[in-house]
């Protein structure tokens, strides 16, 4: 229990930090800490594979990716700063929808979190800790969502390229 | 205290201590290799043939004054070294090296040769390997100079291509061990085919073992893939800015990496501690040829091959190296399921 509360305060703290940054490579890698300490709750949960699989996907490969785009930008502070100056209520619409959707977040999360928490589902602790079992479940019972996941990243991906390869020319 | 509990924590500083000999042990002889290559005799005045030389760098690594540049972030720049050289260590952690062995009946019951045996054991190198790049990138960025940026941003771009292959490759293994775990596979590799042929991986993976160790080569920075640090375009690389026992920690972890990563070829792929005339308590003895020679071949090609250019180095990694491993990966599944080996 007292490996919970060391790895969940770590999470929570780390998080809260990322936001409380101003200087984004911090954001970014207190946030790989968070993720760390994810990863240690789901060892804690006997779930090794989930927690191993965190940390290649998460803090390994996407979170380097962050890292790569903030040193390419070298952006060394927030661009909100002057706009922080101005009066709540005459910020750019970009901040101000940013706050309805936290508090949109946040009412959420209460309501999710003051639910009856019901019996855990079939799909227990035993069955995430056996990589045969995951796998077998995953490309049978729920090969549908899976695939479609899959598709999705392909249209991010595609939808980035094409962002990117863009003739600016080509509007004027 | 019980005896299989102090067995454990002296085996835990032992191999924490073999990794630093190792370190400094690869050193010594990759400046005699390389000076045999280049028709020179390398160091021969410390101490008998020389062999006291890595102790003597330490030495003089320990009295450098150790710089820091004016506009470095102060932090991240202690940082980097740090979890450059703790990455290494942490890897070896779930690599065995040997048999169950009593200590020729010293314990009651025999301990693993591993200091952790997790069964997910492929997977954790595989997550603390990307988590290596940080300790690069971040040595780069933190130093406020353009030719550590350039090193970090080309360390971090190469390790993602190449973790790809990389992974691709310890998949296909995977798939015919049939086991996440490495002492699995390692005993998996026990026996002969008519008598003669070791059951390695080696000769059902043949191309996936030559992907694991280009892969490899790319992973840990070395030559001809050692774009990072490339003298003649970036000085120095990540770790130009780096003095004294920071720029030790980088070299200390690249060497150790090189340990780790011929220590896992050895398990995956030429049967670990499995060897023909020993027995199985001294399989470790085996276990030491074959990580030597692993580190032998690694000295010998970064004297002999030039560095590829960085243009050809994404080619070879995007359109050559992973259509390979993914080849190799399915033809490996559809063997396994069709003969089911």
């Amino acid at each position: 229990m007292t490996l919970f509360y060391l790895f969940g305060a770590v999470a929570v703290i780390a998080s809260l930090l990322v936001i409380a940054q101003r200087n984004p490579i911090y954001s970014v890698l207190l946030l790989i800490a968070s993720f760390g300490a994810l990863s240690g709750l789901y060892v804690l949960l006997d779930a090794p594979f989930v927690a191993v699989t965190q940390i290649i996907v998460y803090a390994g490969a996407i979170m380097v990716l962050f890292l790569f785009v903030v040193m390419l930008l070298n952006a060394p502070h927030e661009e909100t700063e002057h706009d922080e100056k101005i009066h709540p209520l005459r910020r750019p619409g970009a901040m101000r929808f940013g706050a309805v959707l936290a508090a949109a977040l946040v009412v959420e999360l209460l309501w999710a979190l003051t639910r009856s928490s019901g019996e855990p589902g079939a799909f227990g602790a035993t069955a995430v800790s056996s990589v045969r079992e995951l796998g077998r479940v995953l490309f049978t019972e729920y090969a549908f969502p899976f695939e479609v996941t899959s598709v999705l990243i392909l249209v991010a991906m595609v939808g980035a390229v094409v962002l990117a390869k863009r003739d600016p020319r080509a509007h004027t | 205290m019980t005896p299989l509990l102090i067995a454990q924590i002296g085996l835990t500083l032992f191999v924490f201590f073999m990794l630093l000999n190792s370190a400094a042990i690869m050193v010594y002889v990759e400046r005699k290799v390389a000076a045999f290559l280049q028709q020179r005799l390398g160091p021969y005045l410390v101490g008998p043939k020389g062999l006291l030389q890595p102790l003597a760098d330490v030495i003089k690594l320990m009295f450098k004054e150790e710089l820091r540049p004016k506009a470095a972030d102060w932090f991240l720049f202690a940082l980097a070294p740090i979890i450059s050289a703790s990455c290494a260590f942490a890897a070896f952690a779930v690599v065995p090296f040997g048999a169950e062995t009593t200590f020729f009946g010293l314990l009651s019951e025999p301990i693993k040769l591993q200091v952790a045996d997790v069964n997910v054991a492929v997977l954790v190198i595989f997550a603390i390997a990307s988590m290596s790049v940080y300790g690069i990138v971040l040595a780069g960025w933190s130093s406020n100079s353009k030719y550590s940026l350039l090193g970090g941003l080309r360390s971090s771009a190469q390790m993602i291509s190449y973790e790809l292959s990389y992974g691709t490759a310890l998949a296909s293994v995977l798939v015919v061990g049939n086991s996440l775990s490495l002492t699995d596979i390692v005993n998996g590799q026990s026996g002969y085919w008519f008598h003669v042929i070791p059951r390695w991986f080696i000769f059902l993976q043949p191309l996936g073992f030559l992907i694991y160790l280009t892969a490899g080569v790319a992973e840990t920075n070395r030559a001809p893939f050692d774009f990072p640090e490339a003298e003649q375009e970036l000085v120095a690389g990540y770790h130009t800015e780096y003095s004294s026992m920071s720029f030790a920690m980088f070299f200390l972890a690249e060497y150790i990496n090189m340990v780790t990563v011929s220590a896992v070829a050895t398990d995956l792929f030429l049967g670990g501690w499995h060897g023909p005339l020993l027995p199985e308590s001294l399989g470790w003895i085996w276990f030491l040829i074959k990580v030597g020679a692993l580190l032998f071949f690694y000295v010998w090609m970064r004297w002999t091959l030039p560095r590829y250019r960085y243009d050809q180095l994404m080619t070879f990694g995007w359109k050559i190296l992973l259509p390979l491993a993914v080849v190799n990966l399915l033809a490996t599944a559809a063997g396994v399921l069709y003969f089911g080996v």
